[in-house]
């Protein structure tokens, strides 16, 4: 270490106007970096707002052709110009409540086993297990139907299926057909299996908010695990769990490479959950390449510009029910 | 250091002392509330002077006035006179990074920058000067040293600052602060998060320090201000009650409040 | 005393079967994730060897591989990210640090929530009019800039949780020496929550890389090696789509391996982000 002189203590090394000017140097760079930061901020709400703009534009030919008309048409005949989103706006509704039927009871199982019943050790391991599997790519999902669930479709299930509950009276309509494997059910099922790992991670997280004060009150007083489950976790995080389901409707609602492998690409609705439908998104990514310019690309631009809406609205009202937690939190 | 309240450090007579700071009705806001209700102070140049108050008397605020510390949280707001060498900082159009180059401040929590030793001091020099190697090499090490931490970290400048225990953090804070060498500097409760030994050798530091730095600290230890300050200011609901040489304020007090405050009736 | 009702037996009951819905659901949910997993692994592996990652995708006689889905795969990824972590870094940054309770800064949380979770489809086809239809051609460009606009909102809520850790103490400690607020952002705060910052980069990736509707309408895919930007260009997850649904054995093996190296990929980053995560928690 060089022994230096210590400096005169206290003497400005540098005059006020040195300071000015290096400051006034750095003035420019300072304004420019909340500049970037704010446009970044801008164009993210830009870009919401693109898609809105783009995709209605696009859209147009087709709403001024067919008017409010096409939201209820099941038409889909591309020689004929003739297009209509009743078909995939129905598979796109069906397809995930068959989902959301399934995931939510499951995943909310699972959240609860792992919040109050599992093993200590192996809750952290199940638990990252599950958040990692949320991140699979869709389209695995999407393989695994094609090839190893609708044959199991086809030869068990829905024989089973129409075997049984097709000859109920009432709801058998909705379960008859032939076992073709592919079809608006197997699509359900493929879709509750992508969804599961999310709704159960939000509603862990969820659950893991209830204060063990609360819990331990209850459990104080003798209350059995679902006792305090269903009377004082459940109400708890009501909202939040609804905000989480809600998130994953979003989520299923959107989801193009987990169905269109399964549910068949058929045009025309049929009441029986077992035959093949389409849904909005499987609709689009089957029929794009193929759709001359014109009246063809603005119908599945249509179909993507309700897609959104729906979505938009859903994934809105999820948001606003998350944020009710947060205020409680 | 005497704990005694008599030996006090010597004070020059006040007509021979330059007024470095000079507040006249200063009024803060905080939103509605009024925090600071028409503060008159001085600041005399190399002295200390202590602000002392039960809490809640707006000490912190005050100090937090000096630097426009306030200035980063929207809704809080000063009005009144605040002369620095005879200008105005609280004038909107005045630079307030130039102004803070000038009035360093320390705070309560030591806060290192996530950075080396090294790089904690180096940093505030850059902002002002294009030194060569050699010669940042010896402005950290003059820092290190008035702040009485150089034998101490000298092997290992390239350390975290954030492994350094808690009393020698605070050192290096306030070996950051000297190393761009400001006229005055603020110590908000500087030794309240430490331990006796570390509180110890701050008020050493403080003692060495001035003379060269105009200082104002604020302390709810009244032992520590008696010990540390030449000057003393006893504020209560936001208002400057006393403000006198250190000997008379706790000898002989001229209001009833900062008598009962200093004999321990409350606060 | 009255004979009073034993209710407990019953309570009993219903919390063993409750229970036992509950070990079910798990059990099931497992089992059924669990198969998904072997039977990508059991399907995959068999298609590994080196041509996979050495020759370029062939039509069904000829021995091929998936090099340029992966190469392609790479290079709309990083596309992705020079474009959107920039966007997404800088906007969670007003949002922590320069707009905190702003009337823009809600409406932008709001928006990035929605986009966070918005249908990659949609994406792909605002970029097709943005990016394809305006150009005349589809291209990896038009692919990157729709990753980006799905790898950016994750970004920016990770920038911004993280930045709002900052301790407001150590802000003031850096203004306090006078330093501009972008140096405090830059220097103190950015290197405070680096590695926060990241994680929220590796989960933007492992995103990017496994979407495969946007690209569908954008960068199209590509039988040849390709790496100019401006052209189309071949992925991993559209080349599993499309050998996914070929009659030809040998492209399907080829799907499953993909799938696998997809997977794993995935799994990968998310692993990481995880582990990084995980070791900022510690300090």
């Amino acid at each position: 270490m060089t022994a230096t002189a210590l400096q005169t203590p206290g003497a400005a090394h540098t005059s006020p106007m040195d300071r000015a000017r290096a400051l006034g140097r750095l003035k420019l760079s300072d304004a420019s970096f909340q500049f970037f930061a704010l446009g970044a901020a801008v164009l993210v709400l830009a870009l919401l707002l693109g898609v809105m703009v783009a995709l209605f534009i696009g859209a147009w030919p087709a709403f001024r052709e067919f008017g409010v008309g096409f939201l209820f048409s099941d038409a889909w005949s591309p020689p004929k110009e003739k297009f209509g989103a009743a078909t995939a706006i129905y598979g796109t509704l069906v397809t995930s409540l068959i989902a959301m039927l399934i995931a939510v009871p499951v995943g909310l199982g699972i959240a609860v086993f792992l919040t109050e019943l599992c093993w200590l050790p192996l809750r952290r391991p199940i638990g990252v297990a599950i958040e990692l599997l949320a991140g699979i790519p869709s389209i695995i999902y999407g393989i695994w139907g094609v090839y190893y669930f609708r044959p199991v479709m086809q030869a068990y299930i829905q024989p089973f299926l129409i075997n049984t509950i097709g000859n109920m009276p009432i709801i058998g309509y909705l379960f008859q057909g032939p076992p073709l494997g592919y079809g608006v059910l197997t699509a359900g099922f493929v879709l509750a299996l992508m969804v599961l790992p999310f709704i159960t991670a939000v509603s862990r997280d969820v659950f893991d908010t209830v204060p063990a004060v609360l819990k331990e009150a209850a459990y104080g007083v003798g209350a059995t695990t679902f006792e305090v489950v269903g009377n004082i976790v459940i109400p708890y995080t009501r909202v939040g769990v609804i905000g989480g389901v809600m998130l994953a409707l979003g989520r299923a609602l959107g989801e193009t490479m987990a169905v269109t492998f399964v549910v068949g690409n058929a045009t025309k609705i049929q009441t029986s959950i077992l035959a093949q439908g389409t849904t909005i998104s499987a609709m689009i990514a089957n029929q794009f390449a193929d759709a001359d310019p014109g009246l063809f690309t603005a119908s599945l631009l249509a179909l993507g510009f309700i897609l959104f809406v729906i979505t938009f609205l859903v994934l809105a009202a999820a948001r606003f029910m998350l944020a009710r937690l947060e205020l409680k939190a | 250091m005497s704990n005694d309240i008599s030996a006090q450090t010597p004070v020059k007579p006040a007509a021979a002392m330059n007024e470095k700071v000079v507040m006249r009705g200063l009024n803060f806001y905080y939103g509605k509330i009024h925090a600071l209700k028409n503060v008159d102070l001085t600041l005399y140049e190399g002295q200390v002077t202590a602000f002392i108050g039960p809490s809640g008397c707006g000490k912190s605020t005050l100090l937090r006035v000096l630097n426009r510390m306030y200035d980063l949280y929207p809704g809080q707001r000063a009005e009144g006179e605040v002369m620095l060498d005879g200008e105005n900082i609280l004038s909107p159009s005045l630079d307030l990074n130039l102004l803070r180059s000038r009035v360093g401040m320390v705070f309560q929590k030591p806060t290192p920058f996530p950075m080396t030793i090294y790089e904690n001091i180096a940093f505030g020099v850059r902002l002002y000067e294009k030194l060569p190697r050699a010669e940042l090499d010896a402005r950290v090490e003059s820092a290190l040293r008035r702040a009485a931490l150089w034998t101490e970290v000298k092997d290992k400048l390239n350390a975290s600052g954030l492994s350094l225990s808690g009393g020698q953090q605070q050192r290096l804070c306030i070996a950051r602060t000297v190393a761009i060498s400001p006229e005055v500097i603020l110590f908000d409760e500087p030794a309240s998060a430490l331990d006796p030994i570390s509180t110890a050798k701050i008020e050493e530091l403080i003692d060495e320090l001035s003379g060269d730095y105009t200082i104002a600290i604020v302390t709810h230890n009244m032992q520590q201000a008696a010990r540390v300050s030449h000057y003393t200011a006893f504020m209560y609901l936001g208002e400057m009650v006393e403000f006198a040489e250190t000997n008379a304020v706790f000898t002989s007090p001229r209001d009833k409040r900062t008598q009962d405050y200093v004999t321990g009736r409350f606060g | 005393m009255t004979a009073a009702v034993n209710l407990y037996p019953r309570r009993r009951a219903r919390n063993a079967l409750w229970t036992a819905l509950a070990y079910a659901a798990t059990a099931l949910g497992l089992i059924m994730l669990a198969i998904i997993l072997a039977t990508l692994i059991w399907n995959g592996i068999g298609g590994l060897s080196l041509d996979v990652f050495t020759k370029n995708t062939a039509p069904p006689g000829v021995v091929g591989g998936l090099l340029n889905s992966i190469v392609g795969s790479i290079i709309m990824t990083a596309i992705g990210l020079a474009i959107g972590a920039p966007l997404g870094i800088l906007a969670g940054t007003y949002l922590a640090e320069y707009g905190s309770n702003s009337r823009l800064a809600t409406v932008v949380r709001f928006i990035n929530d929605i986009l966070l979770s918005a249908p990659s489809i949609v994406v792909g086809l605002f970029i097709y009019e943005l990016l394809v239809v305006t150009v005349g051609h589809f291209s990896a460009l038009a692919g990157g800039v729709s990753l980006a606009v799905l790898g950016a909102p994750i970004m920016v809520r990770t920038t911004e949780d993280m930045l709002n850790l900052v301790p407001n103490s150590l802000r003031e400690a850096a203004s306090a020496l006078g330093m501009p607020r972008s140096l405090v952002i830059r220097n103190v705060a950015y290197r405070a929550v680096a590695s926060g910052i990241i994680t929220g980069v590796l989960l933007a990736i492992a995103r990017m890389t496994g979407e495969t509707a946007p690209l569908i309408f954008t960068a199209l895919g590509n039988s040849l090696f390709a790496v100019d930007p401006r052209g189309p260009m071949s992925a991993l997850p559209l080349i599993i789509y499309e050998f996914a649904r070929s009659p030809y054995a040998e492209q399907q093996r080829l799907a499953w391996t993909g799938a696998l190296i997809l997977t794993f990929a995935v799994l990968g980053l998310s692993v990481l982000a995880r582990v990084l995560s995980a070791s900022i928690k510690q300090k």
